[in-house]
């Protein structure tokens, strides 16, 4: 046998490993969402069909009168967009300034903003979720995103992407010409950050949008849910069955996959930088 | 002084959201606070001594525990072997599609995900009941029994995590030298040989970075063994207990909030040690 046929053997057994592989992991999503159009007979029918008999939206309808799953859709999207506004507005700005301004006070920021990085979020919720009930914002929009407001890890990104993409010498230039320093963060640096911001807002929405344990401390009443906390509350119901539950799922996971599908790209950019850390 | 000026917000928002909790969650774990009564006294650490005896927090710790190594060991192996495998074959046209669909799992949104794997899991209508008797093994009921439930949280949670590690270890290889393969390959080594000699040692800073945000993960785990583990039909299903539901239930149920504190502040305490672990490590790794 050639070298080249022994390579090109090796490759198709390698595409054949990797296909497998990619198959079995999108199988359980492929799944849900088929299930969510079979009739509770068919959901029983072993080996499992993937394209429904006889499909139906029965489970649509139901989850849409049990629920008020468009509500919390609502409340979910609202959350997650002024989330992400936050988080790349508060990035934006103190990673400029951290990664182009040289006082030494600066330095202690940077240092106290990694550190908190560290400390997980769960732990310090709870006398977060006191400090929101002292504001009177539980069960509203304000009191969840006051989790949700700053993101050290957006801070840091954006401090390395100013540090690399742009030079001293254009923020001399301009200063030299008379700019303020206002102008030139919105008209020079800002625009230069777009790919980065990119990245983060899409990161930014996506753990807004997946929060758990936070919404379900926060939001407690029924109107108030995020889709995350309506889903995995409505499914330990009475009377709740494995359509239904697929039903509401799907309806929550075809937007989220369809945006992933567009934004490939910032979505591995993103998580790709987090690995970059050191 | 406009840099001073532009920072003020995140600063102070900073202060508010992140630093005062942060402060008192340490100040609370050594207080008795029973949101009921006005008064907070000090009990130094008295909350930690009962913790050290309490039967559910020892069962959270654990379950804890064995759900991060258990999800650290499934995922790094698999995810070292499919990037390798997917780096392989970065010019096939199929690269882009391996990537999003091993990734998928890690950015749809958690419930929904963990419901899937609840149909699968389902001791009645479940496909994995349903493969182990056509195959003559009995069916188990996976999300009751204690033991099976917490295997299951650790399935949906490598499941979920595989993406995340493979991406990183892509980066990771992209980043490697390719002159130290070529002379491998002449010295007449095989892929294997060069993926266990050069890739696996030359990634070891990327797989202690994956290894610790993994870990710090799975001790944060939470919505998953809630999902997971409540039951669908109303039944009192088995709880994953496991150290956020514990703190919370401690919190919220029990009304003891210095208590639930204190257990925060050994999340704490676990995250910090292994993130420690990881910049000692880098660092003897920079010296030698």
């Amino acid at each position: 046998m050639s070298r080249r046929t022994k390579e090109r053997l090796i490759n198709i057994a390698i595409d054949a490993v990797l296909t497998a592989v990619c198959l079995l992991m999108i199988l359980p999503l492929v799944f849900l969402v088929s299930n969510a159009f079979k009739t509770p007979q068919e959901m029983l029918a072993w080996p499992p069909t993937i394209i429904p008999d006889d499909p139906t939206v029965r489970n649509f309808r139901a989850v849409l009168s049990d629920t008020p799953l468009l509500r919390w859709i609502g409340n979910s999207i609202l959350f997650s967009l002024l989330s992400t506004v936050c988080i790349l507005a508060t990035s934006a700005i103190t990673g400029y300034i951290l990664g182009k301004f040289r006082y030494r006070v600066l330095n202690v920021f940077f240092a106290i903003i990694l550190a908190t990085a560290i400390v997980p979020f769960e732990v310090y919720m709870i006398p977060l979720y006191f400090q929101a009930k002292a504001l009177g914002i539980l069960n509203s929009t304000w009191g969840l995103l006051l989790g949700y407001l700053v993101m050290s890890f957006g801070i840091f990104l954006i401090r390395q992407n100013v540090i690399h993409s742009i030079p001293d010498e254009l923020l001399e230039a301009a200063r030299i010409d008379g700019a303020g320093e206002f102008w030139i963060f919105w008209r020079i640096v800002l625009p230069l950050l777009r790919g980065a911001l990119g990245a983060l807002g899409v990161l930014a929405f996506f753990q807004a949008w997946t929060a758990f344990a936070w919404p379900l401390i926060v939001a407690t009443t029924r109107d108030s849910y995020t889709i995350e906390v309506g889903l995995a509350l409505f499914q330990t119901g009475f009377t709740v069955d494995l359509g239904r539950l697929s039903a509401a799922s799907a309806v929550v996971l075809i937007p989220s996959i369809t945006l992933f599908v567009l934004l490939r790209r910032n979505f591995v950019q993103g998580v790709a930088s987090t690995g970059l850390k050191e | 002084m406009f840099a001073l000026l532009a920072l003020l917000p995140t600063l102070a928002i900073f202060a508010f959201v992140r630093i005062y909790p942060i402060g008192d969650t340490l100040r609370l774990s050594l207080h008795k606070w029973d949101i009921l009564s006005k008064n907070k006294p000090f009990i130094g650490f008295a909350n930690f001594e009962e913790l050290a005896s309490d039967p559910l927090f020892r069962e959270a710790l654990l379950n804890t525990t064995i759900i991060a190594f258990g999800v650290l060991l499934i995922t790094i192996p698999l995810a070292l072997v499919l990037a390798a495998l997917i780096y392989h074959r970065t010019r096939s046209r199929l690269a882009g599609f391996y990537e999003a669909a091993i990734f998928i799992p890690h950015v749809v949104s958690l419930v929904p995900a963990a419901m899937a794997w609840k149909w699968i899991f389902d001791a009645r209508l479940g496909p994995l009941n349903a493969l182990l008797t056509s195959v003559g093994f009995a069916p188990r009921s996976w999300l009751f029994d204690p033991v099976l439930s917490v295997l299951c949280v650790i399935v949906l949670c490598s499941w979920q995590a595989l993406g995340y590690a493979v991406i990183i270890y892509l980066v990771g290889f992209k980043s490697l030298p390719t002159s130290l393969y070529e002379a491998a390959e002449l010295d007449g080594a095989s892929a294997p040989q060069r993926f266990w000699h050069l890739s696996v040692p030359l990634l070891k800073p990327i797989t202690l970075y994956v290894s610790v945000v993994t870990l710090v993960s799975g001790f944060n785990v939470y919505a998953q063994a809630f999902v997971l583990a409540s039951d669908a039909q109303g039944a009192p299903g088995r709880q994953v207990r496991v150290l956020v539901l514990d703190m919370l239930e401690n919190s919220f149920r029990n009304y003891r909030v210095g208590y639930a504190a204190s257990e925060a502040v050994v999340l704490l305490g676990i995250v910090l040690i292994l993130t420690l672990v990881q910049f000692r490590m880098l660092r003897e790794k920079g010296r030698s």
